[in-house]
């Protein structure tokens, strides 16, 4: 059951990325050059639909809050973004777009994701020493979220109640998706899009 | 063409909260990891081993951390995430195909590289594979990438989620702009 949810969601999610764009480098450096914020902005939306959907079905009880899982904030997940985003930057993908690019047909793809499973054997060769840096210690309660999900596994950083939170937040990203500007940079030369 | 942001950010919302609602939320770059022990383990068989309470292991400390997590999915690649990662690849070749695909100018090279740099396949295609070693160096030490911690992280008000997109902006933006001058 669990390998046919694993074909079909992530079937659909790399279909998705293919629609959006996000598979394309030319319109992932676009919105990286705040020439063209089109993508962003599905983005921005897409964090708020997902976090509306989820939390809100979590408070009619239809979505089992066990579900959630929280990654540990720690320095090294600032200093892996920082390395992460100029990554992106130089070659237009990240992990998950790189693969379906690949599939796509773009070659640089493949190369990108050759790089990234030798980058990924570097980490593991080298974890050890980043362990003993201490900059892998969970830093404000490791792996917490910003309010308290009734329910959850995961701690709060502060009392409010999570769910509401989470709803507002939702709320928050889709107002920011419709009020960001097509384009901060440039002349925002308009791209047809369907 | 790419669908309109309001329809293609519901769809892609809708996506991330069907994996939260059925199962549990996305992620990608562990299964670079998951690759490569899987081809570690089959040139160096003592990388990975069994315990004889049927408990996985490994000889190197990542593999082994968290009761050896990844040492048993490198051991079993028929398992949820790895799946997944496969199956986003067989989606985006179908929506590809089904719109008529890319064209062969823009497999071999993309037009933003083009445009500023001109045909240099070889140089592009070396871009691509130090960005790809960068990318996936710092999603490992970040514990995940844009799937897991930026948008599955946020979408679930995760403090993690928005100290790594905080991170990969802040390097991003600059040096979309220094390596990209020209807009395509």
């Amino acid at each position: 059951m669990q390998i046919i949810l694993a074909l079909v969601i992530g079937a659909l999610f790399g279909a998705t990325l293919d629609r959006v764009g996000a598979t394309n480098p030319n319109w992932i450096i676009r919105m990286l050059s705040l020439r063209n914020l089109h993508l962003m902005k599905t983005i921005i939306l897409a964090i708020g639909v997902g976090s509306i959907l989820m939390f809100g079905g979590q408070m009619l009880g239809l979505v089992d809050v066990l579900h959630m899982s929280v990654k540990s904030a720690y320095i090294g997940v600032f200093i892996g973004g920082l390395l992460l985003g100029g990554g992106w930057a130089a070659s237009g993908y990240c992990p998950g777009t790189g693969v379906c690019a690949a599939a796509s047909g773009r070659k640089d793809a493949l190369f990108f994701i050759a790089g990234g499973l030798l980058g990924a054997a570097a980490y593991m060769v080298t974890y050890d020493g980043w362990k003993a840096s201490g900059l892998l210690d969970g830093i404000a309660g490791g792996k917490v979220t910003l309010g308290t999900v009734p329910g959850s596994k995961f701690e709060g950083m502060m009392a409010l109640p999570g769910d509401v939170l989470g709803l507002v937040l939702g709320l928050v990203f889709v107002i920011v998706a419709f009020v960001l500007p097509d384009s901060l940079v440039g002349d925002g030369a308009e791209i047809a899009v369907e | 063409m790419v669908l309109n942001w309001k329809t293609g950010g519901v769809l892609l919302g809708f996506v991330f909260f069907l994996a939260v609602l059925l199962v549990k939320p996305i992620g990608v770059s562990t299964q670079f990891v998951i690759l490569d022990a899987i081809v570690a383990d089959a040139v160096n068989p003592e990388l990975i081993t069994q315990t004889d309470d049927g408990a996985y292991t490994s000889t190197n400390a990542y593999l082994a951390k968290s009761d050896g997590k990844y040492a048993k999915n490198a051991s079993n690649p028929l398992n949820y995430s790895f799946i997944f990662v496969i199956a986003m690849m067989i989606g985006a070749f179908i929506s590809v195909k089904a719109r008529g695909g890319i064209g062969k100018d823009e497999a071999r090279l993309p037009v933003v590289w083009y445009v500023n740099y001109g045909d240099t396949p070889v140089k592009r295609y070396a871009v691509a594979f130090v960005g790809g070693f960068i990318v996936l160096y710092g999603a490992r030490l970040a514990g995940g990438c844009t799937s897991g911690h930026m948008m599955s992280g946020m979408m679930q008000t995760s403090l993690s989620g928005y100290i790594f997109a905080a991170g990969a902006f802040l390097a991003a933006v600059p040096v979309a702009m220094l390596v990209y001058k020209k807009g395509a």
